[in-house]
């Protein structure tokens, strides 16, 4: 177990390297003099030119600027916004928790209703009711989380008035925008599930318990959910960089402070170290969770580690 | 090659696969036709295509012209759709940004189409350092979570419809590397591979007339649910102010505009978010049709 966890630790490492090497690159491979960036909107003369190049230390080889970038990078100094004029991290972490709890909930959303339609339909495979469910599953996976956000507020917000329409803060501000994110990711779940478990209740395990006489409610979900679940928590993790990706739209819609929304506005206002800071933070958290996600499942799933 | 007595057992092997991979194509258009969800997911997809491409024709509006006395009127038969904060009549506004988003779809599907089938049938035929390096290039695109490889390639290249189809495009590649690869390497051990090695064919050709038609048929599938995403992608681009900038008109920039008024005048946002589902839905029940047909164990 951990031979596995430290191979898959030294598997990240490159991917970490290279995206730190990417996040680098970013700005000088806009065209024109990465000097213009910093200028800002102010006129660029050139004496005012060779001070921020040297102040920024763009007159030094492009290998040594990567590596002053990285180890600073590595102690967590992303540098500072040009806009804010505050260091780069600081703003990230201010971020930070609105994001995780927006995706998180947007998980738990997905997992609790997924689950749930997903086993509904199986068990009533052939039904109406099965055919309700995917149909509203394949509505779901097609609609678009900045389209199923407004129509949110514009059902509960506007015409309920349940829930007030954007903002940060408490849980009644965090159920609309954690339902149109968790959206799409349920309804993938929910197929995924029904065709897992519609395979799972074909099993002889299943019909043995069937035969001993278990309630049929009990079989479903003492036998036959358990097994069905692993290729659905598989799908989750995987759904977890669509959610992170779909964060970046849903805080802009919802007015939410988190890093998505922090890097659409570095990117709007161009302020290069800011969209530089969030493409690596993000990144690397998606790697590390990634490998969080696939060593858990080794855990539950011992086979996978003798793949 | 130029000599009949060797052309002679290679043409066997050829057209006996060649017929099996024409009751294979009847086989798929007869699951496909009897599709219920693809015939109407096409037909609703092919209506778009054809209302987007006639937009100069049937709307009634110039999508761009502005008239301050019609603004934000409500639905009505003048206006079908209403008209938006700058008096312009949104039905034709939806008409004429098909011909902008469905682009998107289609160019940004084809430059990863292109992209990732090469990479992926070098990688996975040739193997060794090709195959290596390939890899650890895809490992690190797919290590940016969502739409966030497309958001960094916006902000280096800037925001408008070509950078646009390109960041799309770019970030769609892995997924095309993954599949190519993933059948060339396992359709290369099999034993029809080896005969086309043993009467004498070379590696490129190999590659092109025998591996590459084992791969068309997955990718057919996952081309086409690469489309729905594409369009959701750039449509979310132009949504946040990255793409597409107004007034020309593109269904995520429609919607952007229409959130400010969704309160008092929600047909703004309302049919242009429509039009955006109801192109993605139509496709992906192409898709879930055309993978059922084509290749039913990816069946979910």
């Amino acid at each position: 177990m951990i031979t596995y966890i430290l191979q898959r630790l030294v598997q990240a490492v490159p991917v970490l390297i290279g995206i730190s090497v990417l996040s680098f690159l970013m700005l000088h491979l806009v065209p024109g003099d990465p000097v213009q960036i910093f200028a800002g909107d102010k006129p660029l003369t050139p004496e005012r030119a060779a001070e921020l190049r040297h102040q920024y230390g763009l007159d030094r080889p492009l290998v040594v600027q990567y590596a002053d970038y990285a180890s600073h990078a590595i102690r967590g100094d992303l540098g500072v916004g040009l806009r804010s004029q505050r260091p780069v991290l600081d703003s990230i972490l201010q971020a930070l928790p609105s994001t995780a709890q927006l995706t998180l909930a947007a998980l738990a959303m997905a997992a609790t209703i997924g689950v749930t339609l997903g086993v509904v339909a199986a068990v009533s495979h052939g039904s109406w009711l099965d055919t309700a469910v995917m149909a509203t599953a394949m509505l779901g996976i097609s609609t678009p989380v900045f389209y199923s956000s407004l129509l949110l507020i514009l059902l509960f917000s506007f015409t309920l008035t349940w829930f007030p329409a954007t903002g940060q803060g408490g849980l009644e501000r965090l159920v609309m925008p954690a339902t149109a994110l968790g959206l799409a990711s349920s309804a993938v779940l929910a197929r995924l599930v029904r065709s897992s478990m519609l395979e799972v209740l074909r099993q002889e395990y299943v019909v043995t318990a069937r035969a001993k006489g278990l309630a049929p409610p009990l079989v479903v979900l003492r036998h036959a959910l358990k097994n069905a679940l692993i290729p659905a928590v598989t799908m989750l993790g995987l759904q977890l960089g669509a959610l992170l990706g779909g964060a970046v739209v849903t805080e802009t819609i919802f007015s939410r402070p988190g890093i998505g929304r922090l890097a659409v506005e570095g990117i709007l206002g161009r302020d290069f170290p800011l969209v530089q800071g969030t493409v690596l933070f993000a990144a690397s958290a998606y790697v590390l969770i990634n490998l969080v996600v696939d060593v858990s499942y080794a855990v539950i799933d011992p086979r996978i580690r003798y793949r | 090659m130029s000599s009949g007595a060797v052309a002679q057992p290679r043409r066997a092997p050829v057209t006996a696969s060649g017929a099996a991979e024409r009751r294979t194509a009847a086989h798929a258009t007869n699951r496909l036709l009897k599709s219920r969800s693809a015939l109407i997911g096409g037909g609703v997809l092919l209506a778009i295509v054809l209302l987007a491409i006639a937009a100069p024709v049937i709307s009634p509006y110039d999508p761009i012209k502005t008239n301050q006395r019609l603004s934000l009127e409500q639905p009505s038969l003048d206006h079908l759709m209403g008209t938006d904060r700058f008096g312009r009549d949104i039905f034709s506004r939806v008409l004429f940004a098909g011909q902008t988003s469905l682009p998107i779809g289609i160019v940004s599907v084809a430059i990863g189409v292109l992209f990732g089938v090469s990479v992926g049938l070098l990688a996975g035929f040739y193997g060794g350092w090709v195959d290596a390096i390939s890899m650890r290039i895809v490992d690190l695109l797919l290590a940016f979570p969502g739409i966030l490889l497309a958001l960094a390639i916006i902000a280096i290249l800037g925001g408008n419809l070509t950078n646009l189809m390109i960041a799309v495009g770019i970030a769609a590649i892995p997924d095309y590397v993954r599949i190519t690869r993933g059948t060339v390497l396992s359709v290369k051990e099999r034993e029809f591979i080896l005969a086309a090695r043993v009467i004498g064919c070379r590696g490129p050709g190999i590659m092109l007339r025998h591996i590459l038609p084992n791969v068309v048929a997955p990718l057919i599938v996952l081309a086409t649910l690469g489309m729905a995403a594409a369009i959701i992608t750039g449509s979310a681009l132009s949504f946040l102010g990255l793409g597409i900038k107004p007034p020309t008109p593109e269904w995520g920039n429609m919607l952007a505009d229409g959130r400010e008024f969704l309160q008092h005048a929600p047909w703004v946002a309302f049919f242009p978010g429509a039009a955006i589902m109801l192109t993605v839905l139509s496709i992906n029940l192409l898709g879930d049709g055309l993978r059922d047909a084509l290749d039913p164990r990816m069946r979910v």
